[in-house]
């Protein structure tokens, strides 16, 4: 293990020197809450040097984010610094007074936050919002300063933005306010820019697009970056240097290609090996999957010898949904097409992905599929039956046979109900056995998804999301049900989480032989648990075949960006093949955006109780 | 990848990785079973006790809940008795807190209108909290038109005040006692608590466990009753505890106006306005029971300013 | 924007109906025959009975006298009362001093909410903001009846410095005590409505970027706290304005002001069935419109309404 770290040199050196622009050293962050005091950051050490990227990757809780607010003192107000420095350009910021941090803020120390949708103030147009970072700075007010925030937008890589400039954010898409919240940042030209996973809420070819444009922005005005991400793949590609974080400490930091090809901390080894658009390239997981499908097969076979050779648990035949859409006048109303003329099969015992970003209509077929929503024309089938068919009990004997597990592990458990109750629900609902065999069943659904029997008499609030997930898991598969659909069941987890809870899915598919559909945003994630896959943009598949298939020889051009946008899949790695696809170049997100929810779709039933 | 820009510079090699013993490794989202199981309601019930202004409130409510109870043990005067020749007299021994102007011993009535007002303010919130959280529980889970009609009729009782609405009933009434009172109060309150259930349910219906619930078979109504309202009551329980008290404003305001209960019956709210002309001969006729019917409803409201902190999940600090 | 406003208005309409329906039957039907209980213990003669009930509608079905009384509402034709005189004048007298006194009751409870909630909100916890909260749950608690006499001890009697019965004067120094206290308990509720929509925004993340722009502290509370927060004051005070209309009522009795609310107190007193459904139904009108008028507003101060796709 070499620990040589190069020791800052004196301020004042010549430029071209090694003088970093930032130094964190044994940074302590500890936040007061109502259980006492917690430390988000333990001992944090990094460098940035001028004009360098620097990336600090971790999950979450590992102190990555805290860490990068610090230097600007944008902790939250239970949080301070309880030990450490902070240095910029050699000058120690650590606890200078809020006047003097100002001085810093925008022109020196630059941030692009990382929710798009909350970071810009609703009430104010983009553009006044610009003109206000130019006039707090000195940099430029009035006319002078409109030029300069439609300048500053089109450098973002936003388009007609003299138009845009007089809009207000909720005119925006997702991706133009992260194109406008870089414009903000970068509108003072800052020597670092704080980049908090400035692009985790967006669609992955989007993310490349915007991450291009700052790689080259940031390249042209020589700004260093200091990028906070949990994607080790995208870490890799966007930055010269990488910071591995672990729960509130830094665990290693090194050159990026060097850390991914030679990782010495056993916890970077851990991420290496579980994210996802690095092991989607691992030749292994090709070959892992195969045995598993095999081994679902058989069980599948053994288990409902009598159901006749009927290969496709479920079939999909020209499935269309179309929501009527209010227009400008009160009666008349546009139908929009979320499903169009879908069709596809699954056969017994493996997994079909459906792959596809934000409004591809994946999800709607999901629901479609388990019969939450209504088709507007095209059938699906079960074991050859039309499901529109059936009604009260049929439907009801449809119910267990397939079941959901949904994205969100802090909705998907009722908080009243224990782990217990949540799980012997269905048993109850089906009126199947007697108290005494439903919590022996319930036992034994806990081990299967590798939670101790003492989890029974706890509560949602206690568990962690990937815990929670797992009961999502065991209470889906309380039935006995032969197609489980997961609609993103393991998006929101944290990437070490993820990759054991799709390692539970592997074996419960080869023990019980599961059918799975798997719906996910994420195509990296489909080569681990997917045999066949399908690709959805705007409603219609517009490409689908074996994983192998799609990965290595995809026809379209839409599968060719999604393969190319997996971040990091150019890097070269020990057994594992690159993704070289040429993709043809084309804007994502350009077009307008749509009405956010307005005041209306937020309804939080809190804020007028109490009051008469 | 790095741009040309950046290989100007000499890229930085060091390679620096921490010692395994500062930074063990722990199992991968492993299970926490120490400790004891605790529930939302547990938890909330938890924080509550630690919160001052509950403390006070409870107390405040539980020593009125004693005197409405055992009246008799402050008081030994009969509250509905009144002799005119003892009237208007300066608080002293006989008469603690002074007599009013028909000759009641206030103390007596001060003691014994506490049972006229909380029994009032209990049954008001109980009626009006079961109209408004039925009717709006319903509105919330089946939507559609139906939603769009129960909001209308809500909008039209909303329009018109509690004070008006029970003024006008009131005169119609000639003599209100105390359960037509509860009833007037119960038929005008009811809007508020519907909105916030209707609310709440609403919010809670899009909720992925109750669609899983829906995806497991379960039947619509077993799902609104064992999934959503569970999780919906919370702020309903938070403004039926202040209705509580709004409600015995309201009937003491009424009773003030004259068109709620009789001097028979004993009221704050009555002997207040009955004293409306001793505010510059005799204050205490006034301030006893003012002081009363304001311990009383603070009370109730602080109840549910710390209930509303222990189960909203903003208030909470997590 | 034009999709909202025409929602609302057409939700006005129903509700419109149905509150003054509900009003008219409460007045006139809740029990017994409104001529017997003018009559009181008086015997009248059936001729006169026969008089009243053409005068006043009462031999038509109910829903047509709705209807006939909806027209007449509308038309400012209110007819007399029982006592014979003029219901419209009788309104139109007292109609602008409760108007006065609401005002003032809006502008105390704007000005002191707003400022003390501001305070409370962005010193959160601290001892300001505890003593504020309290102040505004005592002031809740109170009835306004009870805060009334209270003023009166305080201001009229050991003060001397406002009259306690206004009486024949009411000009608007007379009324300003009284309408501190009419505005009193709705000062407490835009204290706390502000305290917790600027204690809200405080932790959103707009203001954090704003202040990692290089804002200075007043910049961000002006530009990006106060703009988003008050939003929803706003839209509570002007419905207040309405319901304070019809809240006067205790406040008019204990200062003894010569406005709507003493009109309607002894139009109860001497059981005045027409002349209370003609107060009730005004003020239930005043209160809807001004509902109507705050939601068009928020539909203006919002942009994510007024530029909805």
């Amino acid at each position: 293990m070499t620990t040589t770290s190069a020791s800052p040199t004196p301020s004042g050196a010549s430029a071209g020197s090694a003088q970093p622009l930032l130094e964190i050293k044994d940074l302590e962050i500890t936040f007061t809450t109502s259980s006492g005091p917690v430390k988000g950051v333990r001992s944090a050490n990094l460098e940035v040097h001028p004009g360098e990227t620097v990336a600090i990757v971790g999950e979450s809780g590992s102190g990555k984010s805290t860490t990068a607010m610090a230097i600007a003192h944008l902790l939250a107000k239970n949080g301070a610094i309880t030990g450490g420095q902070i240095l910029f350009e050699g000058r120690d910021i650590t606890h200078v007074s809020e006047k003097e941090i100002r001085v810093l803020r925008g022109d020196q120390v630059g941030l692009v936050p990382q929710d798009p949708m909350s970071n810009l103030n609703p009430m104010w147009k983009v553009g006044s919002q610009i003109r206000e970072t130019l006039a707090a700075n000195g940099v430029a007010t009035g006319a002078e300063a409109r030029k300069r925030t439609v300048q500053l937008l089109e450098e973002a890589g936003l388009s007609d933005a003299e138009r845009r400039a007089e809009q207000y954010p909720h005119e925006f898409s997702g991706g133009m306010k992260q194109r406008a919240l870089i414009a903000m940042g970068l509108a003072a030209r800052p020597k670092l820019l704080v980049a908090d996973e400035p692009t985790s809420a967006l669609d992955v070819t989007v993310q490349q697009q915007i991450l291009d444009h700052l790689d080259h922005l940031t390249g042209e005005l020589g700004v260093a970056v200091l990028l906070i991400t949990h994607d080790l793949g995208l870490a890799a590609e966007r930055a010269q240097h990488l910071v591995v974080m672990y729960k509130g400490q830094v665990v290693e930091s090194g050159p990026a290609l060097q850390l991914l090809q030679d990782p010495q901390h056993p916890y970077t080894k851990r991420l290496i090996a579980a994210a996802p658009s690095l092991a989607s390239r691992r030749l292994v997981s090709a070959a892992e999957r195969a045995e598993i499908r095999e081994q679902a097969q058989e069980s599948a076979a053994s288990s409902t010898a009598d159901q006749g050779d009927r290969d496709a648990v479920i079939e999909v035949q020209n499935l269309t949904k179309s929501f009527p859409i209010r227009g400008k006048v009160p009666w008349r109303s546009t139908p929009f097409l979320a499903v169009d003329d879908v069709s596809f099969s699954i056969r017994r015992g493996t997994t079909t992905a459906i792959v596809g970003e934000s409004g591809s209509g994946k999800s709607t077929v999901a629901q479609m599929v388990l019969k939450l929503l209504a088709p507007t024309s095209g059938r699906v089938l079960f074991e050859g039956k039309d499901v529109a068919a059936l009604h009260g009990r049929e439907l009801k004997t449809l119910r267990r046979r397939v079941q959901p597990i949904f994205q969100n592990p802090y909705g998907t458990l009722d908080p009243m109900y224990s782990i217990y109750r949540t799980i012997e629900e269905p048993m109850r609902i089906h009126g199947i056995g007697d108290p005494r065999s439903r919590e022996a069943r319930v036992r034994d659904l806990l081990d299967k998804v590798a939670l101790p029997a003492a989890m029974m008499r706890r509560y949602p609030n206690e568990l962690s999301g990937g815990q929670r997930q797992r009961v999502a898991i065991a209470r889906a598969l309380a039935l006995d049900p032969e197609v489980v659909i997961c609609d993103e069941a393991v998006s929101a987890l944290d990437v070490l989480v993820q990759a054991q809870v799709l390692e539970l899915l592997n074996d419960l598919q080869a023990e019980l032989g599961l059918s799975y559909l798997f719906i996910t945003h994420d195509l990296a994630v489909v080569r681990q648990i997917a045999d066949a896959t399908l690709v959805m943009e705007k409603g219609k598949v517009v490409e689908q075949g074996t994983t192998d298939e799609v990965f290595h020889s995809p026809q379209q051009d839409y599968t060719k960006r999604l393969l190319a946008a997996i971040p990091g899949g150019s890097i070269p790695l020990a057994g594992a093949e690159t993704i070289d696809v040429e993709a043809p170049v084309g804007l994502a997100d350009e077009t307008g955006g749509e009405g956010e929810g307005g005041p209306d779709d937020i309804i939080d039933p809190f804020a007028q109780a109490g009051h008469v | 990848m790095p741009s040309d820009a950046q290989n100007t510079r000499r890229p930085r090699t060091e390679h620096w990785v921490a010692p395994l013993a500062e930074t063990p490794l722990q199992e991968v989202d492993a299970a926490d079973t120490t400790g004891t199981p605790r529930s939302l309601w547990a938890e909330a019930g938890h924080s509550l006790i630690r919160n001052p202004v509950f403390v006070i409130s409870a107390l405040l409510i539980l020593f009125v809940l004693f005197v409405a109870a055992f009246p008799q043990v402050f008081s030994g005067q009969d509250p509905r008795y009144g002799d005119l020749s003892l009237a208007n007299q300066k608080p002293g021994a006989e008469h603690p807190f002074g007599t009013s102007r028909q000759g009641y011993d206030i103390l007596a009535r001060t003691v014994w209108g506490a049972r006229t007002s909380v029994v009032i303010g209990f049954f008001a919130m109980l009626g009006s909290t079961l109209i408004g959280g039925t009717i709006g529980a319903l509105a919330g889970y089946l939507g559609g038109w139906f939603d769009e009609v129960v909001s209308r009729i809500t909008d039209i009782f909303f329009a018109v005040p509690l004070i008006l609405g029970a003024i006008v009933v009131a005169t119609r009434l000639g003599e209100m006692n105390l359960w037509t009172v509860v009833a007037v109060l119960s038929v005008f309150g009811w809007t508020n608590i519907a909105r916030i259930m209707r609310g709440a349910v609403i919010s809670t219906k899009s909720q992925d466990y109750v669609t899983s619930s829906v995806a497991l078979g379960a039947s619509s109504p077993a799902v609104l009753l064992k999934h959503v309202i569970p999780n919906a009551i919370a702020p309903v329980i938070v403004t039926a505890t202040v209705n509580l008290g709004v409600f015995i404003v309201a009937e003491a305001t009424l009773s003030f106006l004259g068109v709620g209960l009789p001097t028979s019956a004993v009221s704050w709210g009555g002997d207040i306005s009955d004293a409306r002309d001793a505010l510059r001969t005799q204050p205490s006729m006034l301030f006893y029971p003012s002081v009363a019917l304001a311990i009383t409803v603070l009370s109730f409201i602080m109840l549910g300013d710390a209930v509303r902190d222990a189960l909203d999940p903003k208030a909470r600090k997590r | 924007m034009l999709w909202y406003i025409g929602r609302r208005l057409l939700q006005m309409i129903p509700v419109f109906l149905g509150a003054t329906l509900i009003v008219y039957l409460m007045a006139f039907y809740t029990s017994g025959d409104p001529i017997l209980a003018l009559a009181g213990d008086k015997p009248i003669s059936p001729a006169v009975e026969q008089q009243l009930r053409e005068q006043y509608n009462l031999d038509q079905p109910v829903l047509v006298q709705w209807l006939l009384y909806l027209k007449s509402v509308l038309t400012f034709d209110l007819g007399v009362g029982f006592n014979g005189r003029p219901i419209w004048d009788q309104i139109a007298a007292a109609f602008p001093t409760t108007f006065r006194l609401a005002i003032i009751a809006v502008i105390v409870e704007t000005i002191f909410g707003v400022i003390a909630g501001v305070i409370a909100g962005l010193r959160k916890g601290q001892l300001i903001d505890t003593t504020l909260l309290m102040l505004s749950l005592l002031l809740i608690a109170t009835p306004t009846f009870v805060l009334g006499f209270l003023a009166q001890f305080v201001f009229g009697l050991q003060l001397g410095i406002a009259p306690i019965n206004v009486g024949r004067d009411p000009s608007w120094q007379n009324l300003l005590l009284p309408g501190f206290v009419l505005g009193g308990v709705s000062f407490a509720y835009v204290l706390r409505l502000t305290r917790t929509s600027i204690a809200e925004t405080a932790g959103a993340d707009h203001v954090r970027t704003a202040t990692a722009k290089g804002l200075s502290r007043g910049g961000v509370v002006t530009r990006h706290i106060l703009r988003n927060s008050l939003i929803p004051v706003v839209t509570f005070i002007g419905a207040d304005l309405g319901a304070l209309m019809g809240g006067a009522i205790v406040t008019e009795r204990v200062f003894n002001v010569p406005g709507i609310g003493t009109l309607l107190f002894s139009s109860i007193v001497s059981g005045e069935a027409p002349m209370i459904v003609s107060l009730v139904t005004l003020l239930v009108i005043i209160f809807l419109l001004s509902n109507l008028v705050v939601d068009l507003l928020y539909g203006v101060l919002d942009p994510r309404i007024r530029y909805a796709k």
